[in-house]
């Protein structure tokens, strides 16, 4: 009974109060980067491969392979997003504003279902996500 | 919802049916007798319990002389995950954490 619906798009836009510049430097900058995200060997050059490594759970071993796809200084970014077996792509924007950046996260390439009941039930099931997605994630 | 995660659902609501599952899905096929030594609970409450999964798809069986062997099907999960509310709570999150950061770059 495996239901795979078409792979979706998560975006989430932020104004936020700081320069281009300055938020460049927080998206790619590694030590930056951990403190935000995750420990990582990241590096802003395209073909460059990399880990975002988190705590492992049981049945996910918590690394997130990734390869540098886009790298346009203070502007665009965009790195591949690999966690057992699950692909997707995470692309930032970043546009000057007159208070700061607007920063828009664009993160694609989710299987998802359409069944809003499923989301609701979702919500009783957070305990057990880390072992159904190292589950989930490793059939293909 | 649909019958068929409904029925996922109930057969993981039960602790000794998880942890039978999870055994399956980490070590692979065993026989029912494996799997009774495991469990901490009678044979009759294991093949109870296996029907239950297996009725929901979450494991298959096989005969194979006077033995039966499982094996975890967890295929059978895939409807159960929304990776989008998944990701959606943890790049809310991320953000939150990268605005304290910038924040804290300013000092």
């Amino acid at each position: 009974m495996t239901q795979t619906a078409p792979s979706h798009t998560l975006v989430i836009e932020r104004e936020i109060p700081h320069s281009p510049e300055k938020i460049w430097r927080a998206l790619t900058e590694g030590a930056l980067i951990e403190e935000w995200l995750m420990k990582n060997d990241f590096q802003p050059i395209v073909g460059h491969r990399f880990n975002f490594r988190s705590t492992p759970v049981p049945n996910w071993d918590g690394i997130i392979d990734g390869e540098v796809l886009v790298v346009e200084p203070n502007s665009r970014l965009s790195y591949s997003w690999s966690s057992m077996g699950l692909k997707s792509v995470v692309a930032w924007t970043l546009t000057p504003t007159t208070g700061g950046t607007h920063v828009r996260m664009e993160h694609s390439g989710f299987r998802s279902n359409t069944d809003a009941a499923y989301k609701g039930a979702n919500w009783g099931w957070q305990k057990f996500i880390g072992n159904l997605e190292g589950v989930v994630g490793g059939l293909d | 919802m649909q019958a068929a995660t409904e029925n996922v659902f109930k057969a993981l609501s039960d602790p000794t049916r998880r942890a039978i599952f999870e055994h399956l899905s980490r070590d692979g096929e065993q026989t029912v007798h494996a799997l009774t030594y495991r469990a901490g609970v009678s044979q009759p409450a294991v093949s109870k319990h296996l029907r239950v999964l297996k009725l929901a798809s979450l494991v298959r069986d096989r005969r194979e002389g006077r033995e039966t062997h499982y094996r975890a099907q967890p295929q059978a999960l895939a409807p159960l995950v929304d990776w989008m509310s998944l990701y959606g709570t943890f790049w809310r999150d991320r953000f939150d954490q990268l605005e304290n950061l910038l924040k804290r770059m300013d000092k």
